[in-house]
């Protein structure tokens, strides 16, 4: 299985802390996983222009293979102005309209305040259930008051963090046995 | 219908295309050389002419995957190959190349294949080209505009002025040589939503329009669209030809379709648009409904009655070489087409 974790912007340190602690803890689980970090703070990106992602060079390119080539993606977003930052929506530009068909798609969001709760529901969902994605319903909500120094403090979230990974590779494995019972219904 | 070289009364032309892909048999792994793959497309060419194939037609993507960027030089084997069969383009990206090297090219053509030769013009749905060729591709739209209306200049005027915003400008310049009769068929290629549709029914062009796959009906928007904006524009649509492409793939019985030719379609898609094929829209594609001719040789003779019922083409195109399909059953599916379905069609689609 490969798990392909996204810290979803340019700035900043709580969403990557977050999804570090995620991807560490996929790992200690679940060794066989193949498991693997972009931060989209270490990669030069350009604005999609509509092409195949597969027409793209350097680093874009490079982001967008690894992300196409995953069965479960953990993506990590902060909230900024009431949404999904820019550098996150551009790798949703990048990817084709059924991008995540047939790909598990879980959610850690970072916010500076409880009132952007509902971000992910209004934001991030609609556009992960426009690219087929199997989005794990439930997610991990972080504030500020979550992290001390590039650590997650608060036991709610890191036992939640744990619920999170189990949930995604078993989502992936259900819906990779679903496919197979389906396509062994043909006969090509 | 008559400048565009086409005879509605003798029934819809069924023809080949290819976009020239250059991908390894699934079945096999094996990856032909590019000199195969070319010496085979001109063998085809020879197939389908001898077997009374109306059209074949050769298009170009500048980018891995893909042996026919020179795809007017591949034509020209082709027209000196064959007897009968129109010699096209599938298409020609003419937002990356000189209009004026385009119609010398396809009137040289028309001379080699005596009378034979038409431009299909697009502005290419891989981006390759731009860069390697060096355009812009944020010019997209413009620079196709501009040059699809030069090269309809060219073919409708002796002596040619112009200017624009991406050519040098043309003083009283005669274009040489001339087609066979003056004037060579032009067609816009045209994908799948009506926007571009609309704007070559404005012009009076006739339209090639891929259907890929999904629903028919889907499509007859796109065609509704043209034939509007057409009739808005001063023209009679009557008299403007509707030419539609897609994937095609036949076999003795449904079932051998569809077994031999998903791993062909899915490998293809993935490596082109780098997403497979599911399974469940494929075994849905059998139906008449959709636009994929996939099925037996009976099934797709209802697809085409179907999509001629929906659009009133004059044309249909089929690529049947997608995705590494080996030269045998190439040469299978244009005798099936020869042998069982274009008899069908022509008889239920011809004016008795």
């Amino acid at each position: 299985m490969k798990i392909v974790g996204i810290a979803g912007s340019n700035v900043g340190t709580k969403t990557r802390t977050a999804v570090d602690v995620t991807l560490q803890k996929a790992r200690d689980k679940y060794p066989d996983a193949e498991i693997t970090l972009l931060d989209l703070a270490e990669y030069d990106m350009v604005f999609s222009d509509g092409r195949n992602y597969t027409d793209y060079e350097g680093d874009t390119k490079f982001v967008t293979e690894t992300i196409m080539a995953a069965d479960a993606i953990i993506i990590g977003t902060p909230t900024f102005q009431a949404s999904i930052p820019a550098t996150l929506k551009n790798i949703f530009d990048l990817l084709p309209v059924n991008g995540f068909r047939d790909k598990v798609v879980s959610i850690l969001v970072t916010a500076g305040t409880a009132r952007h709760y509902l971000m992910v529901e209004m934001q991030l969902k609609p556009i992960l259930a426009y690219m087929k994605a199997h989005i794990v319903p439930t997610y991990v909500f972080l504030e500020d008051k979550d992290f001390h120094r590039k650590e997650i403090i608060n036991d709610d979230i890191l036992f939640r963090i744990e619920r999170l990974v189990e949930d995604t590779v078993q989502l992936t494995n259900a819906y990779a046995n679903i496919r197979e019972e389906k396509d062994a219904e043909y006969d090509f | 219908m008559k400048q565009y070289r086409i005879e509605p009364d003798k029934g819809v032309e069924i023809g080949l295309y290819s976009i020239g892909e250059h991908l390894p048999n699934p079945h096999t792994g094996e990856l032909i050389s590019s000199q195969q793959r070319i010496l085979e497309l001109i063998e085809a060419s020879k197939l389908a002419d001898e077997a009374g194939l109306d059209v074949f037609a050769v298009g170009e993507s500048h980018q891995t995957h893909f042996t026919t960027q020179a795809h007017t030089v591949i034509l020209g084997a082709i027209a000196q190959a064959t007897k009968n069969i129109k010699v096209a383009s599938s298409a020609t990206v003419l937002s990356t190349s000189d209009p004026v090297r385009v119609y010398e090219d396809f009137a040289t053509l028309d001379l080699i294949s005596n009378g034979r030769a038409e431009i299909v013009a697009g502005r290419g749905s891989r981006v390759g080209a731009y860069s390697l060729l060096g355009y812009d591709v944020r010019d997209y739209e413009e620079l196709f505009e501009e040059k699809m209306e030069l090269l309809m200049k060219l073919n409708n005027e002796d002596t040619v002025t112009w200017e624009g915003q991406f050519r040098a400008p043309l003083k009283n310049a005669s274009i040489l040589p001339q087609p066979m009769n003056g004037v060579l068929p032009i067609w816009r290629a045209v994908g799948g939503p009506p926007a571009s549709a609309i704007k070559a029914g404005h012009a009076g062009v006739p339209m090639m329009l891929t259907t890929l796959g999904g629903p028919a009906i889907n499509f007859k928007h796109s065609v509704d669209a043209y034939r509007e904006a057409a009739k808005k524009a001063g023209f009679n649509p009557a008299t403007l030809p509707i030419a539609t492409t897609g994937l095609l793939y036949t076999a003795k019985d449904s079932q051998d379709a569809l077994r031999e030719y998903y791993p062909h379609i899915n490998a293809g898609m993935q490596a082109l648009k780098g997403g497979g094929y599911p399974k469940q829209q494929f075994a849905q594609a059998v139906d008449h409904r959709d636009a994929l001719m996939i099925g037996s040789p009976q099934q797709i003779i209802e697809k085409m009655l179907y999509q001629y019922e929906l659009y009133g083409n004059q044309r249909f195109l089929a690529e049947i070489d997608f995705g590494g399909v080996p030269f045998d059953k190439i040469a299978k599916n244009i005798e099936l087409l020869a042998t069982e379905i274009i008899p069908a069609v022509k008889k239920h689609t011809a004016k008795k």
